[in-house]
């Protein structure tokens, strides 16, 4: 490579520098075209639409709706069934997550957070309310019953975890977890929602 | 507050009325023989002064030996109470004559007994387990289940 001694600007002698060269002479084009932001796809719309409208993708939109209103089904066989109602009541207030609305009918309800004991005898009954729920649907298994059966995981009447009979996507741990550790499970259902996408969706 | 009634006393009573019904009696209740136990059920719940019209509970015991079904009676018109038990010496199919046509109260808790300790009641409308399901084996509250 030469530098021209008057200038001080390379001179471009080999094959590699002209390469250099050129590449050079493409950035500084580029960087020459874009002074100015490109436009916003929505440049279309008029002042009064474009304050009113979002775009956004298929999955955020989905995915922001379904995580935002999460209605429970009541599946509360046992005492973990208090703490829930403490979680829907003021102090706590899970309608801060769109999800006061807890549903009588499996057909209007997206979650089920088992709350409580489950017995053989009542199995099939809490596999029919899932069962009747519309897609999507999730699973909460609260507290160290819906877990593993917790203390009576070894008595002759007692499902060993709600997952031999439904299938689980966050297992909230605690006997029984207060509040704040069932809203923290929402909370990881809620993120665990925002991260699925109807492409690739299997459920 | 209920007056708990001597079981003694009442031991003297049923003995003049039926003889050789008391298999042993104490302060706290009184242990009836199996074969005399609705007899004796009828004798408190229909004479005057005892009127016991109200079966508050009852429960059953695996002694190893044998099984003893308690029966607290209440008399809510004399404010009074009075522990009754029956044993069963069988294991395998222990029977006792059913309350059911003294106290409706007695129907779904002799079915309770039946489902978790095996004992049968005679003469019960509908025997049938209460909690477990049917086909279930064996009687959980046994001491020797499994």
């Amino acid at each position: 490579m030469e530098v021209d001694k008057q200038t001080g600007i390379y001179v471009p002698s080999t094959e590699l520098d002209k390469l250099d060269k050129t590449e050079s002479n493409q950035i500084e084009a580029l960087k020459e075209r874009s002074q100015q932001p490109i436009p916003d796809p929505d440049r279309w719309l008029d002042e009064e639409l474009s304050r009113n409208i979002l775009l956004t993708s298929v999955d955020a939109m989905l995915n922001w709706a379904r995580r935002s209103s999460l209605w429970p089904v009541v599946c509360f066989p046992a005492c973990c069934a208090f703490e829930f109602i403490a979680t829907a009541a003021s102090r706590f207030d899970i309608s801060r997550f769109g999800m006061e609305v807890i549903r009588a009918s499996p057909r209007q309800a997206d979650l089920m957070i088992t709350a409580g004991t489950l017995t053989w005898k009542m199995a099939p009954q809490v596999r029919r309310i899932y069962d009747q729920m519309a897609e999507p649907k999730w699973v909460i298994a609260m507290g160290a019953c819906g877990i593993g059966g917790g203390i009576f995981r070894s008595s002759y009447n007692v499902v060993p975890g709600y997952n031999r009979i439904v299938p689980v996507d966050v297992y909230v741990p605690g006997c029984p977890p207060r509040p704040e550790a069932l809203l923290y499970g929402i909370r990881m259902l809620q993120r665990k929602i925002s991260e699925e996408s109807i492409v690739t969706e299997s459920r | 507050m209920t007056a708990a009634l001597s079981g003694k006393e009442i031991a003297d009573k049923l003995e003049k009325q039926l003889p050789g019904s008391i298999v042993e009696s104490s302060q706290e209740s009184l242990v009836i023989k199996s074969e005399f136990l609705l007899s004796v059920a009828t004798f408190l719940k229909d004479t005057p002064g005892l009127d016991f019209n109200y079966l508050a509970a009852i429960t059953a015991v695996d002694y190893y030996d044998y099984f003893e079904v308690v029966y607290q009676l209440t008399s809510l018109e004399h404010n009074h109470s009075l522990v009754v038990k029956a044993r069963c010496y069988e294991r395998d199919n222990p029977t006792l004559p059913s309350m059911v046509s003294l106290w409706r109260g007695a129907d779904l808790q002799e079915r309770e007994i039946y489902d978790l300790m095996g004992i049968s009641f005679d003469g019960h409308p509908n025997l049938k387990r209460l909690f477990l399901w049917q086909g279930f084996k064996g009687h959980p509250l046994r001491k020797d289940y499994r």
